[in-house]
């Protein structure tokens, strides 16, 4: 099961290489934008998408990331968007390219530039988080100034996100080993067993709250900064801005395969 | 039905993430007014227990195939719309970045779709409406499960209308409704029933969780800001679906006065980079690219797409396998210098 793995990108981010020692708000916020660049492409492009793969490349190696850690990943989730775009092939049939005398129709140039906008995001995504950790990116939203109580939420439930996840473990094994098969699945014993995993829930919240009051909580939590802007984050962001810019509004790919092209003919 | 950055225009993404981000600063304040510390825990723990709740599965009746519950409105319920709201962006937040579930501009829209319908539409409208006077088995069920179908239609219904203005997918609006609206009632419904079960079981199990825990919600119950808020959120998305509809007219605009300067509606080949920089100001403004009505006819008429000239995609696809290879290169570099690095 894949929520066994939520552990592992997070021991990916407690290397030291330079992406990973870069400032949080500085990658959240170049990802972000990053993002919008890659989405603000129309539907029919798709050459003019490769060049972004640069950032998610460059977060990946400079980051020391394993290839296999985030394709896996990208390849096992969110079937929505390949679900919704593989209408574009069946509806939209016009032939608007023919490579070779291969016919191409729009619906499969804008399923494909779906996919690519898809790897890309994602992956941008999960390589997010595997080179700031989950503790980064708190403090990050912290200091762009998200509000004070959703970052404690984050916090808290990271913290007791495998404490609970080990607890459903032992209700799951304890039902298969009192049923056969099938059995044990119906509604109804399904509806005890949440119920029993909610009440131990709202009980060790309450546990947590005393352990809390015993070691002087007054209602405030402080996070721990532990990153401040150094003329390098700035200067990763702002190359990277630039860099972002320059391909999405000139046309690299057709130039490079113009005077190629030129150059063998 | 968790929407994918890839379906969505930044313009959508961003309008949707505006509401989201208001949305999630209004709670957090409303809640720091008058708020009791034992819910930072609680509200915390619950998160997490939404993850681990997800885990257990059960058969899901005449099909054989298995499910889980979402928790949107059981959240609602046990903690009112204001804490619940922040539990369900938590959730959604934790989804986004270790199982990249959707994507980063998309997780403004999913928390949208998830949190504010059960939160704030049906917990508010139907759930309080019909358990306020007394809160027998009977219309706990009832309350529970039409809210749940409800908040979930809602939810389908906004993933319909956010792809469909993002303009990527030809589904027509109609079938996509189809497609969406129905499956969505069919897990409502088994959501709802299941929801139900245990906030019924859970009060008479422990009543005092369900007690206490109302007494902590009740401080949410003030009405008039919340409609203001509802009203104020469904402003936001108007404006960002507007907003679309003007910018998609622009770049007619423009065909249209190239057109009165060249005879046609595209600059001649010659005059390279100014078609160039036409052309992407156009992918840039297009946001709905052919949200017209007549689309077929429409789209034979003004082909969206300019390079229909075989050479330029010939171009187009060498220079991307070049810049594919440049890039694989570029990595290999990088990781070769790092380790060059680490070494001396």
């Amino acid at each position: 099961m894949e929520y066994f793995n939520i552990g592992y990108l997070d021991t990916l981010s407690y290397k030291d290489t330079f992406v990973h020692r870069l400032d949080p708000r500085i990658k959240i916020l170049v990802s972000f934008i990053f993002i919008l660049f890659v989405v603000s492409f129309p539907k029919y492009e798709i050459a003019g998408l490769m060049p972004f793969f640069i950032y998610p490349v460059f977060l990946l190696t400079a980051g020391d990331i394993p290839l296999r850690a985030i394709a896996k990943k990208v390849l096992f989730i969110s079937p929505f968007a390949l679900f919704i775009g593989i209408f574009n092939p069946l509806l939209d049939t016009d032939v608007i390219l023919t490579p070779f005398g291969i016919s191409v129709t729009g619906g499969w140039i804008s399923f494909f530039s779906i996919i690519v906008k898809f790897i890309l995001t994602v992956s941008t995504a999960l390589l997010l988080i595997a080179v700031t950790s989950f503790l980064g990116i708190c403090e990050g939203l912290e200091r762009l100034k998200f509000p004070r109580l959703l970052v404690i939420q984050l916090l808290f439930l990271y913290r007791y996100l495998f404490v609970l996840l080990e607890e459903a473990l032992r209700i799951l094994r304890a039902r298969e080993a009192r049923s056969f098969g099938k059995r044990g699945k119906e509604i109804k014993t399904f509806i005890r067993l949440i119920s029993i995993l909610l009440m131990r829930t709202v009980e060790r919240a309450e546990r947590i709250y005393q352990a809390m009051l015993s070691r002087g909580f007054r209602g405030e939590i402080r996070v721990l900064k532990r990153h401040s802007l150094r003329p390098r984050d700035i200067l990763f962001a702002l190359l990277s801005v630039m860099i972002f810019y320059v391909l999405r509004n000139y046309d690299i790919v057709s130039f490079i395969g113009e005077t190629l092209r030129r150059s063998f003919s | 039905m968790h929407m994918a950055d890839a379906l969505l225009s930044p313009t959508v993404g961003g309008a949707l993430w505006a509401g989201t981000l208001g949305t999630i600063i209004y709670c957090a304040r409303k809640l720091k007014e008058k708020m009791d510390e034992k819910m930072i825990p609680l509200m915390g723990v619950l998160g997490a227990f939404i993850f681990a709740g997800q885990m257990i599965n059960f058969t899901i009746p005449g099909t054989g195939s298995s499910g889980h519950i979402g928790g949107g409105m059981l959240l609602a319920i046990l903690l009112g719309p204001y804490a619940a709201f922040l539990v369900i962006a938590s959730v959604l937040m934790v989804q986004a970045l270790f199982f990249a579930d959707g994507g980063l501009l998309a997780l403004g829209a999913n928390i949208w779709n998830l949190g504010i319908y059960p939160c704030f539409i049906a917990y508010p409208l139907i759930y309080r409406t019909i358990v306020r006077q007394k809160m027998s088995h009977r219309k706990i069920t009832i309350a529970t499960i039409l809210s749940v179908v409800i908040g979930l239609q809602l939810g389908a219904l906004s993933v319909v209308l956010e792809t469909k203005m993002s303009g990527i997918t030809e589904l027509p609006f109609s079938t996509f409704l189809l497609l969406m609206q129905p499956i969505h009632l069919a897990i409502g419904l088994i959501e709802g029933f299941v929801t139900a079960g245990i906030v019924i079981y859970v009060k008479t199990l422990r009543p005092d969780i369900v007690d206490d825990l109302e007494g902590v919600k009740a401080l949410s119950s003030g009405g008039s800001l919340k409609k203001v808020l509802v009203v104020m959120a469904v402003l936001a998305v108007i404006t960002g679906g507007a907003f679309s509809w003007f910018a998609s007219t622009h770049p007619d605009g423009l065909e249209w006065s190239i057109e009165k300067i060249y005879g046609k509606p595209e600059i001649p080949e010659k005059e390279n980079p100014i078609k160039e920089n036409l052309s992407k100001l156009q992918g840039k403004t297009a946001l709905l690219p052919d949200y017209s009505l007549p689309s077929k006819g429409k789209e034979e008429a003004n082909p969206s797409w300019p390079a229909v000239d075989p050479g330029t995609s010939l171009s187009g696809l060498i220079g991307g396998i070049m810049v594919l290879v440049l890039i694989v290169i570029f990595g290999i570099a990088v990781k070769y210098m790092r380790k060059y690095k680490e070494k001396t």
